[in-house]
C-alpha cells in the first residue's frame, strides 16, 4: 500500500465581486491530479510560477480545502476530517516552507519556536523539552549556542535548519518541502540539501520536495511530476531525466536551463506563445499555446496520463 | 566579439556605509575594467558587493549613509563617476549607462502606460518630437520581441507578465542606445523559460549594438551561458578574474573551485550524492577576520593565510586570483 494517494484532486479558487458579491470566475489551480508516494520516497513537483505546485502540497497536507478529490494517507481518507480528527495526521505530515524567515515567528527564540511544537503535540514529557530541543538541534547542524537567540540573529540558511528541525520535532513520517533552498545561496543550498538527505535516512522519511530549479530535483528526489496550468504533463524517473524525458514541455524546461560549464553552451530552448490564462484554461491539452508539435487532436481533448514504463506516465497524444 | 579597449575602468573603489554600529566598509580595493562589446558577470553569494559595486557606478546608493572612498576612481569615457556631480550622472544614466533591476515589477511605476514611461527617457535625453518618439519606442518594444507592440505602448504594467514586464525594463534602458548595461540579477525572479528568452535577447543587443553588459548574478549556470569573462566576489573584495572559459576548467580561487562544486550535477552517477559544500558562513562585514576574508571556510588554510591579507595578484595569462597558494589545473 502507498503511503499516500493522492486521486482527482481539485482545487478551483473563486474570485467574487460585483453588486452582490457573487462568483465571477474561478482560478483552476489543480485541475484533477491523481498519483502515489510510497514509503520512503522522494517525489518532486516541478513547474513554472502558477503551475500549482504549492496549492498542491497545501491540499495534501489539509492547509486548503479540496474542490474535490481525495487524499488517502496510510489508507485512511483525510480530505473531509474535522480539525480534532486531523490532528494525529498532523503529528505524522509536517511541512517546510520556502522562506524561513516568514515563517518564524520574530519574538520567539529559536528553542521556543521548536520546544512549542514539542510541548502543543506531547511529544516529550515536559522536562525533557530543552534536551530534546538540543538533540534536534545538533542532528540539523545549528550551533547549540544559539537555542536562545532570534530568527533576525541567524542567516538564511541557519534558519532554514531550524524550520526543519521544528518540521522534525513531531517525529513525522511524511515531510512536505516547498521550495526550502529557493531563498538560498548556492553554497547554503548544498547544505541544506544535505542535511535534508541525511535526515531522510535517520528518520526514516518519505518526502514531497516542490521546487521551480529542475537542477536540484533531478539531483535530489527520485522521481518527479512536472505540472503546467495545474495538470501533470509528465511523471517521470530522477537519475538519468535528459534520456528520459519524453513529453515536449518537460524537454522544454530542460533546454532552457543554462548548464555549468561554458565549454557545453547550446542555444537555450524558448518557447513561443503565451501561458493560457488559468480563469480559462483551453479545452484541450493546456500547453497548445507554446508546444511545438500541437495538432487538432492536442485543442480538442485533453491526453490522458499513461504509464510508458515503470514509473514513467506522460499526457500527450504526440509522443 | 569584444574589444580590448576599455569602456569603463573602475579603481580601488571602496565603498562604506554608516549603520547604527558603526561604519562598515562595503566593498573594498575593487578593481576592474569593462570593454567595448563584452558581457562581464559579477558573481557570488548574498552580501558579496555585488550590487554596491553596480550601484556606485550608477551613483544609485542612498547618499545620507553611503559613502564613496576619495581615492576610487570610476573612469567612463574621460569623466571620473566617482566624482561627477548630479547633473553630469543625469546626463549619463539612461543615455550612455542604463541599468535593469531584478523585480521588473518594482521598476515600472504602476499608474503610468508602458508607453509613459518609455518616452521619459527619451524624452529627458533625445531632441526627438513626439511621433519620432513614439515610433522609437514602439521599434524598441519589438526589438525586445513583444506581441502587438502599438497596442501594449498605451497599456499598464499590470496588464502584463512577468517576462513581458522584464522585456520592457530592457526596452526602457535600451531605447537611447547605452554604451553600457548594468544588469543587477535581471533573470533572478523569472521562470527558466523566461529566463531563457531574456538571455538570448541580451546576447542578441550584444552582438547587433555592441553594448558592453555587467552582469550580476549568483547563478554560476547563466554566467557560463553568455559571459565573456567574470568576476568572483567574496566578502567585499574580487578574489578571482578570469575569462569564462579558465575559470570554469581551473578554478584557482577555493572559493571559486567551491562554488563551482556546490553546483548539483545531473546524470546517473550524480544522483542523490552529497554535495560538495563549504562549510561554514560568509563573515560579517563587522567581524572581518584578520588575514584572509576566506580562512573559515577554506579547505586549504595555512598559517599564512591568518597572518596576513593576501592581495588581488598580478595578472598572469589575463587572470588575476586573491591567493597565496592559488590552485593549480587539474
Amino acid at each position: 500500500m502507498p503511503l499516500l494517494e493522492i486521486k482527482n484532486l481539485v482545487k478551483h479558487f473563486p474570485v467574487r465581486g460585483g453588486l452582490l458579491n457573487r462568483v465571477l470566475k474561478k482560478v483552476h489551480a489543480v485541475n484533477g491530479v491523481s498519483f502515489t508516494i510510497e514509503k520512503g520516497e522522494i517525489l518532486g513537483v516541478v513547474g513554472e510560477s502558477g503551475c500549482g505546485k504549492s496549492t498542491l502540497g497545501k491540499l495534501i497536507i489539509q492547509l486548503l480545502d479540496a474542490t474535490a478529490g481525495e487524499v488517502t494517507f496510510k489508507g485512511r481518507a483525510i480530505t473531509h476530517l474535522t480539525a480534532s480528527e486531523l490532528l494525529p495526521f498532523r503529528r505524522q505530515m509536517q511541512m517546510i516552507f520556502q522562506d524561513p524567515h516568514a515563517s518564524l515567528n520574530p519574538r520567539m527564540t529559536v528553542g521556543s519556536a521548536v520546544s512549542e511544537v514539542l510541548a502543543f503535540h506531547k511529544v516529550v514529557p515536559r522536562q525533557e523539552l530543552a534536551a530534546k530541543v538540543r538533540e534536534l538541534f545538533s542532528q540539523v547542524g545549528v550551533n547549540l549556542d544559539s537555542i536562545d537567540r532570534y530568527p533576525h540573529e541567524f542567516s538564511g540558511g541557519q534558519k532554514q535548519r531550524v524550520g526543519i528541525a521544528r518540521a522534525l520535532a513531531v517525529n513525522p513520517e511524511f515531510i512536505i518541502a516547498d521550495e526550502p533552498v529557493s531563498a538560498l545561496d548556492v553554497s547554503i543550498q548544498a547544505q541544506v540539501l544535505n542535511v535534508l538527505m541525511d535526515l531522510k535516512d535517520e528518520f526514516d522519511l518519505t518526502m514531497l520536495f516542490i521546487s521551480h530549479d529542475l537542477k536540484v530535483v533531478d539531483h535530489f528526489c527520485d522521481r518527479m511530476l512536472v505540472m503546467y496550468l495545474g495538470f501533470i504533463l509528465e511523471e517521470v524517473p530522477c537519475q538519468d531525466i535528459h534520456a528520459d524525458a519524453l513529453h515536449p514541455y518537460t524537454k522544454a524546461l530542460l533546454g532552457a536551463n543554462p548548464v555549468s560549464d561554458p565549454e557545453k553552451r547550446h542555444e537555450l530552448t524558448v518557447l513561443e506563445g503565451e501561458v493560457p490564462s488559468p480563469f480559462h484554461p483551453p479545452q484541450g491539452c493546456p500547453f497548445v499555446t507554446r508546444c511545438p508539435l500541437v495538432t487538432e487532436q492536442c485543442h480538442a481533448e485533453m491526453p490522458p496520463l499513461v504509464e510508458r514504463a515503470v514509473g514513467h506516465r506522460v499526457a500527450c497524444w504526440e509522443v | 566579439m569584444p574589444k580590448s579597449e576599455a569602456l569603463l575602468t573602475v579603481k580601488n573603489l571602496s565603498v562604506g556605509f554608516h549603520t547604527d554600529k558603526g561604519d562598515v566598509t562595503a566593498i573594498e580595493g575593487v578593481s576592474f575594467e569593462v570593454r567595448v562589446g563584452e558581457i562581464l558577470g559579477i558573481v557570488g553569494e548574498s552580501g558579496c558587493g555585488k550590487s554596491v559595486t553596480s550601484r556606485s557606478i550608477m551613483r544609485l546608493l542612498p547618499k545620507f549613509n553611503s559613502f564613496i572612498d576619495p581615492q576610487s576612481e570610476i573612469n567612463f569615457e574621460g569623466i571620473n563617476i566617482a566624482r561627477a556631480d548630479e547633473k553630469t550622472m543625469r546626463s549619463l544614466r539612461g543615455d550612455r549607462i542604463a541599468m535593469i533591476f531584478q523585480e521588473p515589477m518594482t521598476a515600472l511605476n504602476p499608474v503610468f502606460t508602458i508607453g509613459w514611461q518609455l518616452d521619459e527617457a527619451l524624452k529627458y535625453h533625445t531632441s526627438l518630437d513626439r511621433r519620432d518618439r513614439i515610433e522609437r519606442a514602439v521599434a524598441m518594444l519589438k526589438a525586445v520581441e513583444i506581441p502587438n507592440p502599438r497596442q501594449r505602448y498605451y497599456e499598464y504594467p499590470h496588464q502584463l507578465s512577468g517576462g513581458m514586464r522584464q522585456r520592457v525594463v530592457i526596452a526602457m534602458a535600451l531605447c537611447c542606445d547605452p554604451e553600457l548595461l548594468i544588469a543587477d540579477e535581471p533573470t533572478t525572479a523569472l521562470d527558466v523559460t523566461i529566463q531563457a528568452q531574456i538571455l538570448r535577447l541580451m546576447d542578441e543587443l550584444r552582438k547587433k549594438a555592441e553594448t558592453a553588459v555587467i552582469l550580476i548574478t549568483h547563478d554560476l549556470g547563466v554566467i557560463a551561458q553568455i559571459c565573456d569573462r567574470v568576476i568572483v566576489m567574496y566578502a567585499g573584495q574580487i578574489v578571482e578574474t578570469a575569462d569564462v572559459h579558465s575559470l570554469f576548467k581551473n578554478p584557482q580561487h577555493p572559493y571559486t573551485k567551491a562554488l563551482l562544486e556546490s553546483i548539483p550535477q545531473t546524470g546517473r552517477e550524480h544522483h542523490q550524492t552529497r554535495l560538495p559544500t563549504i562549510e561554514g558562513i560568509v563573515p560579517s562585514l563587522f567581524e572581518l577576520p584578520e588575514g584572509c576574508r576566506f580562512q573559515d571556510r577554506c579547505a586549504y588554510k595555512t598559517q599564512e593565510c591568518v597572518d596576513r591579507e593576501p592581495q588581488l595578484g598580478e595578472e598572469i595569462n589575463h587572470r588575476k586570483v586573491r591567493c597565496f597558494f592559488p590552485l593549480e589545473g587539474s
